[in-house]
């Protein structure tokens, strides 16, 4: 019975291979990789059985995934129709030279749901390494789709995915700005909030709930907090003078904010519920851009204490100020990994504003990008990818990077100019 | 013929009334502006160009703005926040306005040019509302009825990534409420 229909489906197996060539050729026109030496698993995503024009490609959007993380190479091999109860012929793939083999099936279900399934293969050693299945909403078919790959993502790298996490970024249009909170591959993108007046620095709570920015709808910039599903707002910080460059400590109950109400650009600690802010430093610089560190004892920021603009570190407390950047006279925006190995930040070379990386243990730094106006880094949860602004052919874009540099890809959701990223945290 | 001589009318209105003209609304595509140093009839060198017509907007000069846009702009010098000596005249003048009129706040509010990160810009804008902020205060304004607030590089006057665009973005604009 299962050679009868491997027979059947060989006969449209050249339609297939078109379908394939396809779709590694616009995926190729995503990613970016670089450098050699990249040790990458090659895996075959096999188009998804019933997967038709009306519903989301969720193999490609799972190979995308999956490449964009650097960690694996597509490989595009010819075989009849496969979902997630047919038994593949591995031969096929391992002639490809793929290591692994995705397959599985879309259906619509009685009640509109769709129903996305799916199995893994070892095609090495031709091992089953488990499927899933979820019956979603139509709107989150493309979340299956990213559950898909954080599964493949995790039994193959031994690493938690993050693929199907949420990005927040502003756009500007003309006059009009608007705050996005997207997939992780920035498509799908949700308008939260839209204004005639820039949108800043938006930070996502630890519980992915809510959204804290910079608004100057009011003539001056003032801090928010924005429940996301609900769209209501908070108003949290509006002192005379600035507040800006909202972060959030790990458990979700303070905001580290930079006020200049006592003159100056000066950290303070908020609650989240709001209230009176307390002083966590003091000093006759500038000291801005807080970020906690994912123990939440530590606060990194900005301070031009030294002259020019570099990162220090200090005790929530306040006590035990640190000069973290050493090499170049303009180093901004830190972002800790999760993990607490890394810091990705800006740091001015010749003019040119690059994105960096220390490992923060033992001070080496890299430069990830060979761009030169990057800005705003953000990590991905699972400390394995960083979001990062820069310019491309004259726009404002974002992309992602490998801690190694050598992967990276442009986020295509948005046309136009797309800043200011923030990469939300795990969803459950 | 006619625009030629509704240039010709205009330029001539420049030049004679360059402090009147509102730098911001400059248009962007005047590459040959010259830097503005905020000295009085310099402005008027960013008129009209080959042919093109530079909206004057004379809705901003208005006296609820206390003094026309020209005389509420201190320009600042690349990663600096010293007010330059020939801002002090219009600050002074500002302060006087705002002096006669206790119950009116002012807010001031400090810009930067594009390069660099967006934070790290607001807090330099900032810097540059206080030099302003405190120079009104040094001359016996209250500053109950100052706020320096910053925009950063979020909100240039003028558009470009040169050096004559820079020189515009980095100000502090006084802004009666």
């Amino acid at each position: 019975m299962i050679r009868l229909l491997l027979n059947h489906f060989r006969l449209g197996s050249l339609a297939f291979w078109a379908l394939f060539f396809s779709l590694t050729a616009s995926a190729q026109f995503r990613v970016e990789v670089s450098g050699v030496g990249l040790t990458q698993v090659p895996i075959s995503v096999a188009p998804f059985k019933g997967q038709t024009a009306s519903t989301p490609k969720i193999s490609e959007i799972v190979q995308a995934d999956l490449e964009r993380s650097g960690q694996f190479r597509a490989v595009a091999a010819t075989h009849g129709v496969l979902d997630e109860v047919s038994l593949p012929d591995l031969s096929v793939f391992r002639r490809a030279g793929s290591d692994a083999l995705v397959s599985g099936s879309v259906s619509t279900l009685a009640d509109g749901r769709i129903d996305v399934r799916f199995r893994l293969w070892d095609v090495v050693k031709g091992q089953d390494l488990g499927g899933q299945s979820f019956a979603v909403t139509a709107t989150d078919a493309r979340l299956a789709a990213h559950r898909v790959a954080d599964y493949v993502y995790e039994k193959l790298t031994g690493d938690r995915g993050a693929f199907s996490t949420r990005i927040a970024y502003v756009t500007k249009s003309g006059p009009r700005y608007q705050l996005w909170v997207a997939d992780s591959d920035g498509e799908n993108a949700q308008s939260a909030l839209a204004s005639p007046e820039p949108i800043i620095s938006p930070a996502w709570s630890p519980d992915g709930n809510q959204l804290a920015y910079v608004s100057f709808e009011s003539r001056k910039p003032v801090i928010y907090v924005h429940n996301v599903s609900t769209g209501k707002r908070r108003l949290i910080a509006n002192f005379k003078g600035s507040n800006s460059a909202p972060a959030w400590s790990p458990d979700g109950k303070t905001l580290a904010v930079t006020l200049s109400r006592d003159g100056g650009s000066q950290l303070f600690l908020l609650s989240a519920a709001g209230g009176e802010p307390r002083r966590l430093i003091q000093s006759s610089n500038i000291d801005t851009e807080p970020v906690f560190s994912p123990d939440g004892r530590n606060i990194y920021f900005v301070s031009d204490r030294g002259g020019a603009p570099q990162i220090y570190k200090v005790g929530v407390t306040g006590q035990g100020v640190e000069r973290v950047t050493f090499t170049g006279t303009y180093n901004i925006s830190p972002s800790i990994s999760q993990d607490g190995r890394w810091m990705a930040y800006i740091s001015r070379i010749g003019g040119a504003f690059k994105l960096h990386l220390m490992d923060i243990a033992g001070g080496n730094v890299r430069v990830l990008s060979d761009t030169v106006a990057d800005e705003s880094p953000s990590f991905a949860p699972n400390s394995k990818l960083v979001v990062y602004a820069t310019q491309v052919q004259g726009h404002e874009a974002l992309m992602t990077t490998t801690l190694d540099g050598k992967v990276k890809a442009r986020l295509t959701g948005q046309n136009g100019d797309i800043r200011e990223p923030n990469w939300g945290p795990f969803l459950n | 013929m006619r625009s030629l001589f509704v240039s010709i009318v205009v330029s001539a209105f420049l030049v004679g009334c360059g402090s009147t003209v509102p730098l911001n609304d400059v248009p962007v595509s005047d590459a040959t502006a010259k830097v503005v140093s905020g000295a009085d009839g310099e402005n008027g060198a960013s008129g009209v160009k080959g042919g093109g017509v530079a909206p004057v907007d004379l809705g901003q000069n208005d006296l609820q703005q206390g003094l026309p846009s020209a005389k509420r702009i201190v320009y600042f010098d690349f990663d600096s926040f010293v007010i330059r000596p020939e801002f002090q005249a219009s600050i002074a003048e500002n302060a006087k306005v705002i002096l006669s009129r206790p119950n009116r706040k002012v807010a001031v509010e400090g810009h930067t040019d594009e390069t660099g990160g967006r934070e790290y810009n607001l807090a330099l804008g900032q810097k540059r509302a206080e030099a302003v902020v405190s120079a009104l205060t040094v001359l016996g304004v209250p500053s109950s009825q100052l706020e320096a607030v910053s925009f950063g590089k979020e909100k240039p006057a003028v558009l470009g990534s040169d050096e004559a665009a820079n020189s515009k973005n980095r100000r502090a604009e006084i802004r009666y409420q």
